[in-house]
C-alpha cells in the first residue's frame, strides 16, 4: 500500500494541548515539513515565543530554545550572528512581535538579519485568557475589551507586514491564512520561501499567518476559519508585501 | 588605557567573541573600544537598539556556546534584569558590566555603587544569584575580568562586573595576562542537532512540583559557589581596632586612611570584598574574632552594611559612613568618622 | 616622592590630554601613576579638571583633595583650587587669559603666557603643551625628554605631523619655567 501522508521527520509524536481548531499545530507542523523538505532539521535552531506556543518545543524535533515575551527577534539576532551558517527562526504571536516586542523586531528587521521569523496573528492573548491584541480588529470583542475595541481608546489594529515592508532591510514580507486548505498549501510556499532566503543569505524575512482561535473569539471551529476568510483578510489583505514569490 | 577599555580588552582576550550594548555614560568606552577591537578578533559587536534588546542577544550568543558580554550603567541596569533573570534560569553564562552612576531615576553621571542591592540581591525576578565581581583597580579590572569568564563558563551563570564610573574613567598602567583557556566543554549548546539528538534550552517548568526541583539545584549550585569562590582583600586583619569595610572606589581612599593612621601608630585595618557576592562571609567571621568594631564605607545610603551584619551575626558593631548622589567620601570625612566612633 | 597634580581649565582647553600626557611618560619612567578625567555633561564647555598622581610607592586613593600642583588654565579653576593647593606647593597660572591674582603666599607661583608662547611655536592652540613645559621646568618630576618621547603613543598616528610643533611649544614652556 502507498503511503501517502505520514509525520513529517521534524515533528515530534506528541499529544497536542492545543484548543480544539487552534491553528497554531497546523502552522507548527507546515514548518516541520519546510524545514524536512529544505534538509535544514539538523542545522535548525528554533526560538518559541511567550503566548500559546511557548511550548513549540515539546512538537518540534530540532534544537529550540525560548526568549522573553517579545525578546525573539534579539535571541535570534545573537545565535544568528554567533553562528552565521545555522539556520534560526523565530515563532512570535501578535503580542509577542506586534506589542511588548515591536523595537525588537523592527530593530532586527532594519538592521536585516538574515533570519527568518513566523509570525502568528490570531488578534487576541490566548495563553493569558482572551485579552486585546495588537491585532484586534475595532469593534471586536475581547477580554480587556468588552464592549469592542474602539479606536479612540485603544489604536487601530496593527499592519505588521506593512510596516516591516518600509524596511531596506526587509528581503520578503507575505501575509497569508490557514482557514482552508488551498490557503496552508500557499502558506506552506510562504514559510519555504522564507527559509530559502535564509539558506541563501539574502536577509530578513516574515511570514505573517492569519490562524484561528476559536476559543477567545467565541465561535466555533467551522465559523473561525470561515471568519478569518471573510472578516479578517478585509482587515488585513493577504498577499507579498515586499520582495518576489 | 582606561577602566572601561582594560575591562573590553580583557574580555577579549579571555575570548569573548559576542558584545552587544548600547550606549550610556560612564561606560560608553566599552562599546566604542568593542567596536573597533571585536570585529578584529573576529567576533561579533552589535549596537543594539535598546539594552533589553542587547541582553537577550547575549542570551542567543550565549547558549551557542560564544563567551557573550554585554556592558551598561545603573538605568540600563535595570532593563537587563528581565534577560538577567532568564540567563540564570537557562543556566547561561554571560558577563553583565555595570559602571554605576548616580540613582535612582536618572540620576546623575557620577560615580556611584548605589546598584549594590540589586546586583547581589537577584535584580530580576526569580530565585537565583548572579556572581558579582568588584574589582578596584584597573589592573584588577583586567584581571578579574578574565576570571569572570571563566567563572561564568565554570558554573553556567552570568556574572556582573560591579565597576563605578571613577573605576571606568580612571587610567592606571595595566598589563595582561596571556590568554588561559580553561577546558569546559560545553555539551549543552544548541547548534543544530546534526548527531545528536535535539536539545532544548529554556525557563518554563510548568510541571507539579519541577519547578521547586529545579530552584533547589540551583540553590545547590549557588551554595558551591559560596564555598569555593569568596574572595576578598584583607589589611592588618590580626591587630585592628577597628576594621574598614569598602569595595572598589571608596577601598582605594580607605587605603588611603589605612595607611596614614598607621604612621600615626592607630589600630586600624580594612577588609575590601572581591566578591560581592558570594559574599566574603568566612574572613568577615575570622575578623570579628579580633576586631571591635567595623565601618562601612560606600557611595551609596548604606547597602552593603547588611551583609556585613549578617556575615557576623551582628557580633560586633557596625558603623555606617556613605556619600550618595554621585558624590565620593573623602579621606578626612572618613578620619573625622573614626575619630567619632573611637570617641 | 608623591606629587598629586590637578589640571585644569574650559572643556577645549587639551586639559585631558595634559594628565595623560604627564601620567603616561612617568609610567614610562617606571613610575606609579594614576590619571582620572572629569567626564559626561560637565565636559562640554564648563570647567574641565584631570587628576594625576605620580609616585615611588603605590598609589592607594586615585583621588586628590589637596594637590601638591595645579595647573590652572582659566579664572575659575584658579579660584577653584588655589586655596586647595597643599604648603610649598605650586600653582601654574595661564597669564594669557587669567587676570586675577592669586593670594596664597605658602605656595610658588608660576605665571606663564602660555597663547603667546605657544604661537611662537607656531600654534597658538597649544598653550597646554607649553604649560605642561613649564611645569617641568619648575618643578622636575620626570624628565623632559620622556614627555616628548611619550607622546608619539598616545596621539593618533593621524596627527603625528604635529609633534615637532608640539614639542617646540613643550620646550619653550620648558625654558620659561625652568627662569
Amino acid at each position: 500500500m502507498d503511503k501517502i501522508f505520514e509525520k513529517p521527520e521534524s515533528i515530534r509524536d506528541t499529544e497536542t494541548h492545543y484548543c480544539t481548531g487552534c491553528g497554531h499545530g497546523i502552522v507548527h507542523r507546515v514548518i516541520c515539513e519546510v524545514v524536512d523538505d529544505l534538509g535544514i532539521r539538523e542545522k535548525l535552531i528554533g526560538i518559541a515565543p511567550v503566548g500559546c506556543a511557548v511550548i513549540a518545543y515539546d512538537y518540534w524535533d530540532f534544537d529550540v530554545t525560548e526568549a522573553a515575551h517579545g525578546r525573539v527577534p534579539a535571541v535570534a539576532t545573537g545565535i544568528k550572528r554567533s553562528l552565521p551558517d545555522r539556520i534560526v527562526f523565530g515563532y512570535q504571536g501578535d503580542g509577542d512581535l506586534g506589542a511588548i516586542g515591536t523595537a525588537e523586531i523592527i530593530h532586527a528587521a532594519n538592521r536585516g538579519e538574515n533570519i527568518t521569523i513566523i509570525f502568528v496573528n490570531n488578534t487576541v492573548y490566548g495563553m493569558t485568557g482572551g485579552q486585546m491584541a495588537p491585532t484586534t480588529l475595532l469593534k471586536q470583542k475581547t477580554a480587556t475589551t468588552p464592549s469592542g475595541r474602539d479606536e479612540k481608546k485603544h489604536g487601530f489594529p496593527l499592519k505588521v507586514c506593512e510596516l516591516l515592508s518600509v524596511l531596506p532591510g526587509v528581503v520578503y514580507a507575505e501575509r497569508v491564512s490557514i482557514h482552508n486548505p488551498q490557503n496552508v498549501l500557499k502558506a506552506k510556499k510562504a514559510i519555504k520561501k522564507a527559509f530559502e532566503n535564509q539558506v541563501k543569505g539574502l536577509g530578513f524575512s516574515i511570514v505573517e499567518v492569519l490562524s484561528p482561535c476559536p476559543t477567545y473569539l467565541g465561535l466555533s471551529p467551522q465559523d473561525a476559519v470561515k471568519w478569518i476568510g471573510e472578516e479578517l483578510t478585509k482587515e488585513y489583505p493577504l498577499g507579498i508585501y515586499k520582495g518576489a514569490a | 588605557m582606561c577602566g572601561n577599555e582594560a575591562l573590553a580588552e580583557a574580555a577579549i582576550i579571555a575570548g569573548c567573541r559576542f558584545y552587544a550594548g548600547y550606549p550610556i555614560t560612564p561606560q560608553n568606552e566599552i562599546p566604542a573600544y568593542m567596536s573597533k577591537r571585536m570585529p578584529e578578533a573576529g567576533g561579533v559587536f552589535i549596537q543594539s537598539e535598546s539594552e533589553l534588546a542587547a541582553i537577550n542577544m547575549v542570551f542567543g550568543s550565549s547558549l551557542t556556546g560564544t563567551r557573550a558580554m554585554t556592558s551598561s550603567s545603573s538605568p540600563g541596569i535595570s532593563l537587563k534584569q528581565e534577560g538577567i533573570s532568564y540567563l540564570a534560569a537557562c543556566e547561561l553564562p554571560a558577563i553583565i558590566v555595570n559602571i554605576m552612576r548616580g540613582g535612582p531615576g536618572l540620576g546623575n553621571i557620577g560615580p556611584s555603587q548605589s546598584d549594590y542591592f540589586q546586583a547581589v540581591k537577584g535584580g530580576g525576578h526569580g530565585d537565583y544569584h548572579q556572581i558579582v565581581i568588584a574589582p578596584a583597580s584597573v589592573q584588577e579590572i583586567a584581571d578579574l575580568t578574565m576570571l569572570s569568564f571563566d567563572l561564568a563558563d565554570k558554573y553556567r551563570t552570568p556574572v556582573m562586573i560591579l565597576g563605578d564610573g571613577i573605576l571606568g574613567q580612571m587610567m592606571e598602567p595595566v598589563e595582561f595576562k596571556a590568554e588561559t583557556k580553561p577546558e569546559i566543554k560545553k555539551d549543552w549548546i544548541l547548534d543544530g542537532c546534526k548527531g545528536r539528538k535535539p536539545r532544548i534550552i529554556k525557563s518554563l517548568i510548568l510541571s507539579d512540583g519541577e519547578l521547586e526541583k529545579f530552584n533547589l539545584k540551583l540553590q545547590k549550585k549557588y551554595n558551591q559557589i559560596k564555598d569555593i569562590e569568596q574572595r576578598c582583600e584583607v589589611l592588618y586583619g590580626d591587630d585592628s581596632e577597628i576594621t574598614l569595610v569598602a569595595y572598589g572606589t571608596p577601598s582605594r581612599i580607605c587605603r588611603s586612611v589605612v595607611e596614614k593612621l598607621r604612621k600615626k601608630g592607630k589600630s586600624i585595618g580594612m577588609i575590601r570584598p572581591i566578591t560581592l557576592w558570594p559574599f566574603p562571609e568566612r574572613a568577615f567571621k575570622e575578623l570579628a574574632k579580633n576586631v571591635k568594631s567595623f565601618l562601612v564605607v560606600e557611595m551609596s545610603c548604606g547597602q552593603m552594611i547588611e551583609d556585613v551584619k549578617l556575615a557576623i551575626d551582628c557580633a560586633r558593631p557596625v558603623h555606617f559612613y556613605g556619600r550618595t548622589g554621585g558624590e565620593i567620601p573623602g579621606e578626612d570625612e572618613i578620619i573625622k568618622e573614626i575619630e567619632h566612633i573611637n570617641g | 616622592m608623591t606629587e598629586e597634580i590637578i589640571f585644569a581649565g574650559f572643556g577645549g582647553q587639551g586639559i585631558m590630554f595634559m594628565g595623560k600626557a604627564i601620567a603616561y611618560a612617568a609610567m614610562n619612567e617606571g613610575k606609579r601613576v594614576t590619571w582620572i578625567p572629569s567626564y559626561g555633561a560637565e565636559v562640554r564647555g564648563g570647567t574641565a579638571y584631570s587628576m594625576v598622581i605620580i609616585s615611588d610607592e603605590a598609589i592607594a586613593s586615585p583621588l586628590i583633595k589637596d594637590p601638591t600642583i595645579c595647573v590652572a588654565m582659566n579664572g575659575p579653576s584658579l579660584r577653584k583650587y588655589e586655596a586647595k593647593i597643599k604648603t610649598n606647593g605650586l600653582l601654574v597660572v595661564n597669564k594669557s587669559i587669567i587676570d586675577i591674582e592669586p593670594e596664597r603666599k605658602d605656595i610658588e607661583i608660576l605665571n606663564i603666557p602660555v597663547t603667546e608662547l605657544a604661537s611662537e611655536a607656531g600654534d597658538h592652540r597649544i598653550g597646554n603643551m607649553v604649560a605642561l613645559g613649564a611645569l617641568l621646568g619648575k618643578r622636575k618630576i620626570i624628565a623632559l625628554e620622556s614627555l616628548i618621547n611619550g607622546l608619539k603613543d598616545i596621539v593618533s598616528s593621524a596627527y603625528h605631523n604635529l609633534l615637532p610643533v608640539n614639542e617646540k611649544a613643550i620646550r619653550k614652556g620648558f625654558e620659561h619655567g625652568s627662569r
